[in-house]
């Protein structure tokens, strides 16, 4: 699967089928912190991921704190 | 995993409310989430015009959105920092949005109106680039909602927001600060209430809400936010919760029912002495207020300002 990631912006191929949850472990990311994205919708921790699917891992935590 | 409500398939697990959710009922739980902290804590009265700031960023898009779905008269603002490329592209996200739903974007440009820029003024000005932000921020959303008559300002701060601020009020005991974390402001002389409906809401909650509600919105962070602090007590701050879900809820929350009415008289006691800018008029401790000395040290050129309302429809 092609799983696009940001912050720095980048792309990464992984070998599927995996679950969410597995994938974030994987990359050391707390499900805290990101959402998954497939087909412009989310995918749920326990969902399995093909090996054909393209998926975005999107930050949610924004650093500005003006006001 | 099944939607909590229906049954069907869900697409998010939250796992505080100990609930999974399909998209609709998602989108339901967040509007329902809004309107209660909304109730609770008296933000908005019936009939009340709701200026939203707007950044074009997930929290104040979603708030926008939520807003005008729960039928409330609200115009958003947006307030251009020229902050390079990402002023801009946060611009159009706020513009497109607007146009969408046919809700009316008041912009503020700070270069064009106020002749300096964030990064480049705060230096000259020697502040922090946040500091210097957010003190124009509420200068200007202060003067617009006084001037256009709306009832209340409102901000997209969620709860990850305010759990990591009062986590750093609390670990440096900034109390007359801890006095000002209620999620509602009440007006006063020069300034307009404030709330912040969101609290009851995290950071990835707002964002699957846009996802969800198909928003498209600036993801990519402002190129000024690197190294802040409270991004690594958000960080600490999940650690926590992802082996303890409800954490950062109990502590905000648990603060306002327990601990912040303590802090309160110290706020007030900070206030008694506000007299008037001799430029702007805003109530300020100092003959001339922080915004108009940062204009001047900044080397911009202070302007009183006039708004002109942008309807896009
Ligand atoms: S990160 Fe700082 S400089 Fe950037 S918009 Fe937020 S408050 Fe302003
Ligand atoms: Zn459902
Ligand atoms: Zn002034």
């Amino acid at each position: 699967m092609i799983v696009r990631l940001r912050n720095p912006s980048r792309e990464l191929t992984i070998n599927g089928p995996m679950s969410v949850t597995k994938l974030l472990n994987r990359l050391e990311l707390n499900r805290e912190s990101v959402l998954l994205i497939r087909n412009k919708t989310l995918v749920p921790g326990d969902d399995m991921l093909a090996d054909t699917d393209e998926i975005e891992i999107r930050p949610v935590i924004s650093g500005g704190f003006g006001s | 995993m099944k939607c909590t409500v229906c049954r069907e398939p869900a697409c998010i697990d939250l796992r505080r409310h100990n609930s999974n959710f399909c998209s609709e009922h998602f989108l339901k739980f967040c509007r329902d989430q809004t309107a209660r902290a909304i109730s609770d804590h008296q933000m908005i009265n019936p009939g009340d015009r709701v200026l939203v700031a707007v950044s074009g960023g997930k929290d104040s898009l979603a708030l926008w959105d939520i807003l005008l779905g729960l039928g409330y008269e609200a115009d958003g603002l947006y307030i251009g920092l020229g902050i390079t490329d990402y002023s801009d592209i946060s611009k159009e996200y706020a513009q497109t949005f607007a146009a969408s739903r046919g809700a009316k974007l008041i912009e503020v440009d700070v270069p064009d109106t106020y002749g300096y820029d964030i990064p480049n003024g705060s230096k000259a000005a020697r502040r922090a680039p946040c500091s210097a932000c957010g003190l124009s921020k509420r200068h200007i959303f202060d003067s617009v909602a006084l001037e256009g008559g709306y009832a209340v300002v409102v901000t997209g701060h969620n709860l990850d927001d305010e759990a990591a601020v009062l986590f750093g009020n609390v670990i440096h005991w900034h109390t007359e600060y801890l006095g000002r974390q209620a999620p509602v402001l009440e007006a006063r002389e020069g300034f307009p209430k404030k709330a912040k409906p969101l609290v009851r809401l995290g950071e990835r909650e707002m964002a699957a809400y846009c996802v969800l509600a198909d928003i498209d919105y600036m993801v990519d962070e402002c190129p000024m936010s690197a190294g802040n602090k409270h991004l690594r007590y958000k960080e600490a701050l999940n650690m926590i919760e992802e082996q303890s879900p409800g954490t950062k809820a109990d502590f905000y929350h648990g603060f306002l029912r327990s601990a912040a009415d303590r802090f309160t008289d110290l706020v007030e006691e900070g206030r008694s002495a506000l007299g008037q800018c001799q430029h702007c008029g805003s109530p300020s401790p100092a003959e001339v207020c922080a915004f108009c000395r940062l204009v001047e040290r900044a080397g911009g050129q202070r302007i009183e300002l006039t708004t002109k309302g942008e309807t896009h429809s």
